[in-house]
């Protein structure tokens, strides 16, 4: 795992969510942590680099920013690399896993529209040559509130 | 959306608030004025941006803004999808209460697809290995009397892609 030192865990710690919405938010950040803003933008840089962070920013509600629905297929094993390849490079797909179960390719399609949505399903499903599994959510029952790091479990381990 | 609108006739946000969106997706640009440098590129005054992001947050279209964590880089590898198969009149109950666990991290009511897939609410449990993640499980069953509810546990074993979504055309290739 990457070397992550105090600040870097207080800053994932207080700002999965609620980063200030201010014209200076790294400073208002860093004001809070008692530190400078070049340190926090620093860091955040670092962290960003390191692939720790997939980014800073907003993370939108799914059922209400487009068109989206998880999707899965059940591809020979010898073959889920390359269904994966092709499931990556096909437009408007996210959080592309592999899972132990028969249908063993997990993906979310994502798009404008309800539309653009079965149609790029459409094209994945004959490029593929599976059919795929189509689960649009019904209702979320969860508010992200981002996941408390277990730092301790992560040193112990 | 609603599934009513084509590409053709589709209500399009003004250009601006759209290109503000898109460019969210990819994240706030690590300077000292971000929101600043986002306005110059979508075409707003910097407190334009702040107030479409400010009533975004209030509407729910974004659930929250800050730190995006990729957990896997973290050490956080077990990556569990629970999925459950219960009677259309407990689904709601259950996933509210499924979503309080603070083990949790999504929980969400889908769709089935009998034959093939008769599974209808879906939860996420992360943890640092299998067997920790696991044993939460164990505990959550127990306390919500869940021992019959028909259920699996899908680890992921790679994840090819992890990401944001993107939604808006324009950063459509």
């Amino acid at each position: 795992m990457a070397e992550l030192d105090a600040l870097d865990r207080r800053l994932i710690d207080t700002y999965q969510r609620g980063l200030p919405l201010c014209e200076r938010p790294f400073a208002a950040m860093a004001e809070r942590l008692g530190v400078s803003e070049a340190q926090v933008i620093e860091r955040l840089q670092l962290l960003q680099q390191s692939q720790v962070l997939s980014r800073v920013g907003p993370v939108f509600d799914h059922a209400r920013a487009g068109a989206s629905l998880l999707a899965a297929v059940a591809v020979p094993e010898a073959e889920r690399d390359e269904m994966a390849a092709a499931i990556n490079r096909s437009p408007g797909v996210n959080h592309n896993y592999a899972r132990e179960h028969d249908y063993n390719l997990w993906f979310v399609m994502t798009a404008a529209d309800e539309n653009q949505l079965e149609a790029r399903l459409e094209a994945l499903e004959e490029e593929l040559g599976w059919p795929l599994l189509r689960l649009p959510m019904i209702e979320g029952y969860h508010i992200d509130l981002g996941f408390p790091i277990p730092w301790n479990e992560l040193e112990a381990s | 959306m609603n599934g009513l609108t084509s590409t053709a006739t589709a209500p399009r946000m003004s250009a601006s608030p759209q290109r503000l969106r898109s460019l969210l997706e990819a994240g706030l640009p690590l300077t000292e004025r971000p929101w600043r440098t986002l306005a110059g590129q979508c075409g707003m005054s910097e407190d334009e941006v702040l107030a479409w992001v400010e009533r975004w947050q209030r509407e729910g279209l974004i659930k929250r803004l800050g730190l995006v964590v990729r957990h896997h880089a973290l050490g956080i590898r077990a990556n569990a999808m629970v999925v459950w198969d219960l009677p259309d009149t407990a689904v709601a109950e259950v996933g509210r209460r499924l979503a309080a666990e603070p083990a949790v991290t999504l929980c969400y009511r889908r769709r089935r697809c009998p034959p093939a897939w008769p599974y209808n609410l879906f939860c996420m449990i992360h943890g640092t290995r299998r067997e920790r993640v696991l044993t939460v499980l164990d505990a959550i069953v127990e306390r919500h009397g869940l021992q019959d509810v028909p259920h699996r546990v899908l680890f992921s074993l790679k994840a090819y892609k992890q990401c944001g979504g993107r939604y808006t055309r324009e950063t459509q290739p």
